[in-house]
């Protein structure tokens, strides 16, 4: 089940709103796309990010992708556990697996959970 | 572009696998994960669809002068049963493709890559043309289908009359499976395991596909992807056309020389001779990386500032539990310990090591 309290980018990013914070994270879909996850590159406290432009990258055993940024904003927490807990990743991309918070950015411009949904089964197999 | 389906892929859609498209077909790449497919295949026994690889028979008058005028292998000594590997090389020693070299009675068959199927036979033909050798391609009425791992023999035995046990490894025997008389089950294989493969006419191959994971479930039996397979592959130091071949390379510098009788006649043997004795610019080399991510094909390699090489293949090997790729290297720089290559901007040290990485047990 895809989420419906937060919303998505087509390359399979997550953004959730809490307080004045947005968190965000990748989908469930593209965790078991990528599978067998080996690296993941996260920005550092105080980072701006740029809707739109990459803010990491994670890599599996098959390919490496870079993490898009839904919104526009500062770096004010991140998930450094993650580096050597890629598990969390894979196995709870929706809670645990969170990889960073931005302050400042509005999300819009995104997927609900149902448009998310039909990307996921136009991109299936 | 739409790709091709074999007689499996809905198979593979049935049981979830991922689908992508590899040269040209929709094969499975996991149907899992790929690490745990690879750990699957080296303890116990996988399922493999081969029926995107081409299979290709030589008959009629003068069909051993022309293959072995063609393949780099010795093959005027082969009996029947006997199974080579051999590249088809051009007049200037480049690599069309790496095939498998089978002796029938009266007749030579070909396995050849999927991606190079229609070139192969398209040079086959060539050759054949005014001749009455007869170039017959069986890909689409054959299918072909793998067992890998430690366990396959007790799986085949299931299926298979005779003792297929008692067949050598790069031998094949024409015996009785799954209650077809007369099919051919070979033992070679592309990933450093025990293994068999068998080729039976296309129509068969669901039910076969279905009927082997059945008999075979107490052995743990269970379909492979092809990322399992590369994985595989590379950890036993078995070259993937595209990757360490490829149109411009010669077996000289792919270390393959062990598949090249350079005292025959072969198209491309002189070049390679020349070659042989003037030296190659590069060669073949295999390495281990340190830290957790992957190297890649085409990632820069260094000789200290000098950039002298690039990654063919690379993989996290779960057999040795590291990174491991094989690269091509300026040849003065082969012979050194310790280089280095740019994985996506940081520069990371590599340690140079014998090919294969992994070899089983026998």
């Amino acid at each position: 089940m895809i989420p419906n309290d937060r919303q998505y980018l087509e390359t399979h990013e997550w953004a959730k709103k809490e307080g004045d914070l947005v968190v965000l994270g990748i989908t469930d879909f593209a965790v078991k796309h990528l599978t067998d996850l080996v690296y993941i590159k996260l920005p550092s406290v105080g980072d701006h990010l740029k809707k739109g432009e990459r803010f990491g990258e994670i890599e599996s055993v098959k390919a490496v992708s870079d993490l898009m940024s839904p919104v526009e904003g500062e770096v004010v927490e991140v998930n450094s556990e993650l580096v050597d807990a890629l598990d969390r990743v894979a196995n709870d991309p929706y809670n645990a697996g969170w990889m960073v918070k931005v302050r400042g950015g509005a999300i819009s411009g995104m997927l609900d959970a149902a448009a998310y949904q039909k990307v996921t089964e136009a991109d299936g197999h | 572009m739409n790709a091709q389906r074999t007689p499996l892929t809905s198979e593979h859609e049935n049981a979830r696998a991922q689908i992508v498209n590899f040269s040209g077909w929709a094969m499975p790449v996991h149907y899992t994960s790929i690490l745990e497919e690879a750990r699957h295949v080296r303890r116990a026994v996988g399922l493999f669809d081969l029926c995107h690889m081409g299979r290709v028979r030589l008959s009629g008058d003068g069909y051993a002068d022309l293959v072995d005028r063609l393949v780099t292998c010795k093959t005027r000594n082969m009996k029947t049963g006997v199974i080579r590997y051999a590249m088809l090389t051009r007049e200037d020693g480049t690599t069309i493709d790496d095939v498998l070299v089978y002796r029938e009675a009266d007749s030579i068959f070909l396995c050849i890559n999927a991606g190079n199927r229609n070139r192969d036979l398209a040079w086959l033909r060539t050759h054949a043309a005014g001749t009455n050798v007869v170039v017959d391609d069986l890909s689409d009425r054959l299918a072909m289908i793998a067992l890998q791992g430690p366990k396959s023999v007790d799986v085949a035995r299931k299926l298979c009359g005779g003792d297929p046990g008692a067949v050598k490894y790069y031998g094949f025997t024409m015996t009785t499976f799954c209650g077809m008389p007369d099919i051919m089950v070979s033992r070679t294989g592309y990933t450093g395991e025990d293994g068999y493969e068998f080729y039976f006419p296309a129509e068969r191959a669901v039910d076969v596909w279905r009927k082997l994971l059945e008999v075979g479930a107490p052995e743990g039996l269970r379909p492979i992807g092809l990322g399992a397979r590369d994985t595989l592959r590379l950890e036993a130091g078995m070259p993937l056309f595209g990757h360490e071949i490829d149109d411009t390379t010669t077996p000289l510098e792919a270390d393959l020389m062990w598949a090249v009788d350079l005292e025959k006649d072969f198209v491309g043997a002189g070049a390679i001779r020349d070659l042989a004795a003037r030296g190659t610019p590069r060669r073949l080399v295999g390495f281990k990386l340190a830290g957790k991510r992957v190297p890649r094909f085409g990632y820069v390699v260094f000789d200290g500032e000098l950039a002298i090489g690039e990654v063919r293949s690379g993989t996290y090997s779960p057999t040795l539990e590291t990174n491991i790729g094989t690269a091509y290297v300026g040849t003065a720089s082969a012979g050194k310990k310790h280089l280095s290559l740019d994985l996506r901007g940081s520069r990371e040290a590599i340690e140079i090591v014998p090919l294969p990485f992994y070899r089983r047990a026998r």
